[in-house]
C-alpha cells in the first residue's frame, strides 16, 4: 500500500506527514511527529491516555486514522504550556500531587481543560462523568478532580 | 492489523461507486469507535476503508421537529446531544446516544455506526426504532428507505447489500403530547455495554389517552426488538398501573436474552419488563408536559 501524503495543523502549526492507512492519528503524533505526550494505554479508546482535541473535540487519538486528517486541526498536550509557562491546570495538578506516575496525566489535561473551556463551572458530578473516559490505575481519582474544581474556581476568579 | 486501501469520497454517488467496485472487502468508516478497535485486534480485516465522514449530507441534522428531523449517518453523539431542538423533541433517542462510552467517544461515535455495527446492545439503537427512525440507505440502484429495525439481522451483520451504506435517519414529525425514553441497564454507574436497554415513544390524546406508542428492547436478543404487544398495552390506556403492568409482562415475554458474563437469561428478563415499565412512565410524563 503507498503512503498518503498528508496537510494538516498540529498544535496551530501547518504540518505535513507520510503515513500508512494503518497508522492511527497516535502513531502518527508519536512516531512521525516525535510528539510523545499522548500516551498509548489501551489501543481501544477506553484509557483516554492518547485524548487529544480534533477539530475542538475531544477524541481518543489510538480510534482515529491518521490518513483521516488533511485539512483538520489537531491540538494535542504539547501545546498546554505556553513556553515555560504551564497551564493553570498542569500547575494544580503539581501543587494537589495529582498524579503519580503520571502515564495518565497528558489525557487527563487535554481532557480536563476541553472541560473547563465548554464548562467553565462544573460540578464534581459534572467534572467526574466528563473525565470518566480517562483511567488511572494510582491516585484514586479524588486528588484529580479536586485538582480540575479548584482550577475552575481559580479561572473563574481571575477573569 | 494488515494493510487496506482508503478512500474519502466526497458524495454519496462516489462512495457508493467505491462500495460498490472494491474487489474484497470493504468497509464503511463513520466514527471508527467499533472499527478501528476491530481492525487492531483482528476481527476485521477489510481491504478497503471508505470514510463517510467528508460527505456533508451525512454530518448535518436538518428538519425540525413538526416537519420531522433527519440526522445524518455520521453525525456524531456529541453533535446530537448539542442539537437543543432535536433533544427536546426527542429526548429518550439523544439520551441513548450519549450514553454510548466516554466524552472521547462521543466526539466520533455515530448513529449509523451503531446501528451498523449491529450489536445487539447498541445503545443508540433502541431509540431509533421506538421513535420509527427511517433509515436512508444509498446502493447501485439508488436510495431506498427501510425501518431502522431492519437494517441488523445478527450480531454483527445487517441487511445492507454490497454497495449500500445508511445516509441518515428520517424522524417521523413530532406530534403534540407525545414522548421518549430509553434506560439501560449496566453493572456499573457509567460506560459499559448495556444488559438490558429499554426504549418507549408514545402519543397522548388531549385527555391523556395514550393513541400511539412503539416499545424497543436492546440487548435481550440477537437484534434489537420492536414489540408490538407492549406497545399495544398501552394503546387505548391512560397509562394507569394495569396498562404498565400488561405492558411489563409483554416485554419479558418478548426478551430472549443469552446468559453472559454481564447477566442471566432469568435477570435479563425479569429487567426487560422492568426498564421498559421505567420508561414508560417516563415517556408519559413528558409527553404530558409537551402540549
Amino acid at each position: 500500500m503507498s503512503k498518503f501524503h498528508i496537510t494538516t495543523t498540529v498544535n496551530g502549526e501547518a504540518v505535513e506527514y507520510l503515513c500508512d492507512p494503518k497508522q492511527t492519528l497516535l502513531d502518527v503524533l508519536r512516531d512521525e511527529l516525535n510528539l510523545t505526550g499522548s500516551k498509548e494505554g489501551c489501543s481501544s479508546g477506553d484509557c483516554g491516555a492518547c485524548s487529544v482535541t480534533l477539530d475542538g473535540r475531544l477524541v481518543c487519538s489510538c480510534l482515529v486514522l491518521g490518513v483521516e486528517m488533511q485539512g483538520r486541526s489537531v491540538e494535542t498536550i504539547e501545546n498546554m504550556a505556553q513556553g515555560e509557562k504551564l497551564h493553570p491546570l498542569q500547575q494544580k495538578f503539581l501543587e494537589a500531587a495529582a498524579l503519580q506516575c503520571g502515564f495518565c496525566t497528558p489525557g487527563f489535561l487535554v481532557a480536563a481543560k476541553a472541560l473547563l473551556e465548554k464548562n467553565p463551572n462544573p460540578t464534581e458530578s459534572e467534572a467526574r462523568y466528563w473525565l470518566a473516559g480517562n483511567l488511572c490505575r494510582c491516585t484514586g481519582y479524588d486528588k484529580i478532580i479536586r485538582a480540575v474544581l479548584e482550577t475552575a474556581a481559580d479561572m473563574r476568579g481571575s477573569k | 492489523m494488515s494493510g487496506f486501501q482508503y478512500e474519502s469520497p466526497g458524495s454519496v454517488d462516489e462512495a457508493v461507486r467505491l462500495l460498490a467496485g472494491a474487489k474484497g472487502n470493504a468497509r464503511v468508516l463513520a466514527g471508527g469507535t467499533d472499527l478501528l478497535v476491530q481492525l487492531r485486534s483482528g476481527a476485521a480485516n477489510p481491504d478497503m476503508l471508505v470514510d463517510i465522514k467528508r460527505i456533508s449530507e451525512l454530518r448535518q441534522i436538518s428538519g425540525n421537529a413538526a416537519s420531522g428531523f433527519v440526522i445524518g449517518a455520521a453525525v456524531s453523539g456529541a453533535e446530537i446531544g448539542e442539537h437543543k431542538e432535536l433533544a427536546k423533541a426527542w429526548p429518550g433517542l439523544v439520551e441513548g446516544m450519549e450514553l454510548i462510552g466516554s466524552t472521547q467517544i462521543q466526539g466520533r461515535a455515530t448513529p449509523g455506526g451503531n446501528l451498523c455495527n449491529a450489536s445487539p446492545a447498541g445503545d443508540c439503537t433502541p431509540g431509533l426504532v421506538a421513535a420509527g427512525a427511517i433509515a436512508v440507505i444509498a446502493g447501485p440502484n439508488g436510495r431506498r428507505e427501510i425501518p431502522a429495525e431492519q437494517v441488523p439481522v445478527s450480531p454483527g451483520k445487517t441487511s445492507l447489500a454490497k454497495g449500500e451504506f445508511v445516509v441518515a435517519f428520517k424522524l417521523p414529525p413530532r406530534a403534540k403530547n407525545s414522548g421518549d425514553a430509553y434506560l439501560r441497564m449496566i453493572p456499573r454507574t457509567e460506560m459499559d455495554i448495556a444488559i438490558v436497554g429499554a426504549g418507549v415513544n408514545l402519543t397522548l390524546d388531549a385527555s391523556g389517552v395514550c393513541v400511539a406508542a412503539r416499545v424497543s428492547l436492546g440487548a435481550v436478543a440477537p437484534t434489537v426488538l420492536l414489540v408490538d404487544a407492549a406497545a399495544r398495552a398501552l394503546i387505548g390506556s391512560k397509562l394507569d398501573d394495569a396498562a404498565l403492568a400488561k405492558l411489563e409482562a409483554a416485554a419479558s415475554a418478548a426478551a430472549k436474552p443469552i446468559s453472559d458474563k454481564r447477566g442471566t437469561i432469568e435477570y435479563r428478563t425479569k429487567v426487560a419488563g422492568v426498564l421498559a415499565r421505567r420508561a414508560a412512565v417516563i415517556a408519559r410524563d413528558r409527553a404530558r408536559s409537551n402540549a
